[in-house]
């Protein structure tokens, strides 16, 4: 419990769908002073009014402990999971990248979308609107080759993750 | 069906009779003025009007801390609302039940800055344990009983449930109290054995063991505080409170050493340093109390039972984590002690007593008596005196010296006998308090020990005491100064007295009387006694005047950002810091 490490914890916070319940979240954060690198939030069972949260956070164990714990005291709060150290899970992050160039730019962007399998969900004469999926490095990684091959504009969805094997969360 | 013809209003007082609500402490105004009108024609719930809605939450907390059952609250929309946020976030600190019912504008107008509109619910989600907007009628009997599940169950805490206008004035159904399991919220009381089984052996293997306990086992009641002290008794362990703890073993118990923290006791923070084996009941490791965490009993093995889970390991890294209601966790604990014939290593139990003993002998609350000026320890020594004679007194405080003076020098021999607010500090807490202490039990002896700067914070509601014919008492401990602020400009800035004078003070007799209440001083130690027997004899309230000595301090003291074993204990000692701890405690509080 005594570690000073700083770790990465990706946590899913099922909750229920109602006004306030991301901003009781959000600021538990600010609150506190703890990190968020991304989060992301959206409705998962309309029946059942479930909206699932993924937070990406980092700090001490007693850090993240304490983030759980206080997460878990929210009253709208149903499960808090955190796959980083509850077994092996997938993560994704989806991003829209827009470039705009021409000539040798424009060709050596197509290649590199292709390597990535980034698909062009938009074109224009000069410009390319890329999606691309996969991990935070993957998608940091196709947007710094793009900066100099003429990235005007990112949109990220932040990390989406779910553990691996035939259990819920 | 003549339910489904009741108002939102009417709704909203079944619901509240319902929750077994006997008392709501209020304010009128417009968005509230149907809800006011629907308890003007009924009897079962008593209404009191107090004189500014901040006193109003410390009389609910008041009421919840002396009964254990939940304080309500009734205000308007926008200043109503907002003058509740210190009092919410005091309940929420101190962890006391209350439920906040607030008037909001009609849900149409919501977001259109609607006269008297505010953000409710945004601004008093970081000050309460949960809050509601009710949109539609016929969820608010269900919303009203939950705040109620949510405010008292689990870790206690304050619940605002915010009111539209229309929706307290439509037609709609009543729903009773469900028994129904909440969705998400199922907070745990029930201690997981294994770790129990744990703490007992480590309990019985001790050789200097020391049991901290605190406001959790007044939250959790009475049976908790019987459950602690059978665990004492069957022990024998030497046993602290924290500033919240105080009542949840007789103050009077042999093995009781006295408060722990900053203005504990020199045997309780000496015991908590070199300790071994510490068993932290209901306590949460406050800063008040650890003093620096890096020097903090750096050689126990700490047990730590809380109900909720975010209490342990925040501050201080704990070997053994018990989540549960300690109520429950002791009466485990304790049975496990027995079915295992478990024993305290009595030899070393000996020894540890014998140098606690050393430390008793130092009487580190002692204070040089005087035959000319009025020492606030002696004023509170001989009003505890009083006090002990009779087993219906409630005390509460204000913040600062005074607070910690009485905090020492009166004994609490049961719990929910006293009312100070702890994490928040909050000055003008005490008065108002008190008054909801006494709407509580009538008949009490209920005295507010208070400063004359704190008093004045929410003096508006001697105003309520009168109208109400409240007799609680307040035993203002006078030193025409901001003590406990001055007393840390003495130590820490230079003796420079910044702003904290209280001039132009008013006439307290005067005062008093004005409000229908009797006035009483006390200039010198030889009016003491006659003006503590007149304040408890007085069948009305009582403001009584006791000019203490300026220039006294609270000892002994830690400064913040020091270890426990660096503790001030007279004005002959110097202030025991190095120059990178003094740096270090400068910017704490
Ligand atoms: C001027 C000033 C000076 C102060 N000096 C001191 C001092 O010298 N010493 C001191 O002790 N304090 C002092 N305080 C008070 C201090 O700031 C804290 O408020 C106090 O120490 C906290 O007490 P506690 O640890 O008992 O926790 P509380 O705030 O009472 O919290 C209770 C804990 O118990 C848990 N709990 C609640 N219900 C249950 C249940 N049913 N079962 C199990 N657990 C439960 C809660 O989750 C929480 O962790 C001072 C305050 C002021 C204003
Ligand atoms: C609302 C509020 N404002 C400021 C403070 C900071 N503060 C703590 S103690 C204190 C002085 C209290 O003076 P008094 O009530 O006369 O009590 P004394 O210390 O003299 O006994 C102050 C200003 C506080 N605790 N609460």
């Amino acid at each position: 419990m005594t570690s000073n490490d700083i770790r990465k914890a990706t946590i899913a916070v099922m909750v229920d769908n109602e006004p306030g319940v991301l901003a009781r979240v959000v600021g538990l954060f600010s609150g506190r002073g703890y990190n968020i690198d991304s989060l992301t939030v959206s409705e998962v069972d309309e029946a059942a009014h479930l909206s699932r949260i993924t937070i990406v956070t980092r700090g001490t164990e007693m850090i993240i402990e304490q983030i759980k714990a206080q997460l878990r005291r929210l009253v709208p709060v149903h499960r808090v999971s955190d796959l980083t150290v509850e077994g092996a899970h997938v993560e994704r992050e989806l991003a829209l990248v827009k470039v705009a160039s021409s000539g040798d730019k424009r060709v050596e962007a197509l290649r590199i979308a292709d390597i990535f399998r980034a698909r062009a969900v938009d074109s224009t004469i000069g410009s390319f609107v890329f999606e691309i999926t996969g991990s935070v490095e993957k998608l940091s990684a196709f947007v710094d080759l793009m900066r100099p091959l003429g990235l005007v504009d990112v949109s990220r969805t932040g990390v989406v993750a779910i553990s691996r094997g035939p259990d819920a969360l | 069906m003549a339910q489904d013809r009741m108002t939102g209003s009417e709704i909203l007082i079944k619901a509240l009779s319902d929750q077994g609500v006997d008392v709501v402490f209020g304010y009128p105004g417009g968005a509230v003025l149907p809800i006011y009108d629907a308890l003007f024609q009924q009897n079962h719930l008593r209404h009191i009007l107090v004189r500014q809605e901040g006193g109003a939450v410390h009389a609910a907390e008041g009421y919840a801390r002396s009964t254990g059952k939940v304080g309500v609250v009734l205000v308007t929309s926008g200043p109503g609302a907002t003058n509740c946020v210190t009092g919410l976030t005091d309940a929420l600190m101190d962890s006391v039940p209350v439920v906040c019912l607030t008037g909001q504008v009609p849900t149409h107008l919501i977001g259109n800055d609607a006269f008297q509109e505010a953000d409710t619910l945004g601004i008093t989600r970081p000050c309460t344990k949960h809050n509601y907007l009710v949109r539609h009628v016929d969820d608010l009997a269900h919303v009203v009983h939950e705040a109620f599940h949510v405010a008292k169950s689990g870790r206690p805490g304050p619940v605002v449930v915010d009111l539209p206008k229309d929706v307290v004035t439509a037609p709609g159904s009543y729903t009773p109290p469900a028994r129904a399991r909440h969705r998400s919220y199922n907070p745990r009381v029930k201690g997981d054995l294994s770790r129990i089984e744990e703490a007992v052996d480590l309990l019985a293997a001790a050789k200097r063991p020391l049991i901290y306990a605190g406001g959790g086992v007044i939250n959790a009641g009475p049976a908790a505080s019987q459950l602690l002290t059978n665990l004492v008794d069957t022990t024998g362990f030497p046993t602290t409170l924290t500033l919240m703890g105080l009542g949840a073993l007789r103050g009077s118990h042999k093995n009781f050493i006295g408060m722990v923290g900053m203005h504990g006791s020199l045997e309780a923070n000496m015991c908590m340093h070199d300790c071994d084996v510490m068993l932290c009941v209901g306590a949460r490791f406050d800063d008040r109390v650890t003093g620096r965490v890096d020097a903090f009993s750096p050689d126990s093995t700490k047990i730590h039972i809380d109900i909720d889970a975010s209490s342990i390991n925040k501050n201080i890294p704990i070997h053994v984590p018990i989540v549960g209601d300690c109520a429950y966790v002791l009466e485990d604990l304790t049975k496990v002690w027995k079915s295992r014939q478990a024993r305290p290593d009595g030899k070393a139990l000996a020894e540890w007593w014998d140098r606690i003993e050393r430390w008793r002998a130092r009487k580190s609350f002692g204070y040089k008596p005087s035959a000319d000026v009025i020492k606030p320890q002696h004023a509170l020594d001989l009003l505890n005196a009083r006090l002990r004679e009779r087993d219906d007194v409630y005390i509460t405080t204000e913040v600062g010296q005074h607070q910690m003076w009485a905090a020492q020098f009166i004994g609490f021999e049961k719990p929910n006998r006293w009312m100070t607010s702890g994490g928040l500090g909050t000055m003008g807490y005490g008065l108002p308090a008190a008054m909801g202490v006494q709407v509580a039990h009538p008949d009490a002896l209920v005295i507010d020990v208070a400063g004359e700067a704190s008093v004045l914070m929410n003096i508006q509601e001697m105003s309520t005491i009168a109208q109400y014919r409240l007799p609680v008492k307040v035993f203002i401990l006078n030193n025409r100064w901001m003590g406990m602020v001055r007393q840390w400009q003495e130590f820490f800035f230079g003796g420079r007295y910044a702003e904290s004078y209280m001039d132009s003070l008013p006439d307290f007799v005067k005062l008093a009387e004005s409000f229908g209440a009797v006035g009483l001083r006390a200039n010198g130690p030889d009016e003491l006694d006659s003006v503590i027997d007149d304040m408890i004899a007085a069948p009305k309230a009582v403001i009584a005047d006791i000019r203490i000595d300026p220039d006294e301090n609270v000892y002994p003291m830690i400064p913040a950002g020091a270890a426990h074993n660096q503790i001030t204990m007279s004005p002959d000692d110097e202030v025991k810091l190095d120059a990178a701890h003094k740096d270090e405690g400068m910017v704490l509080v």
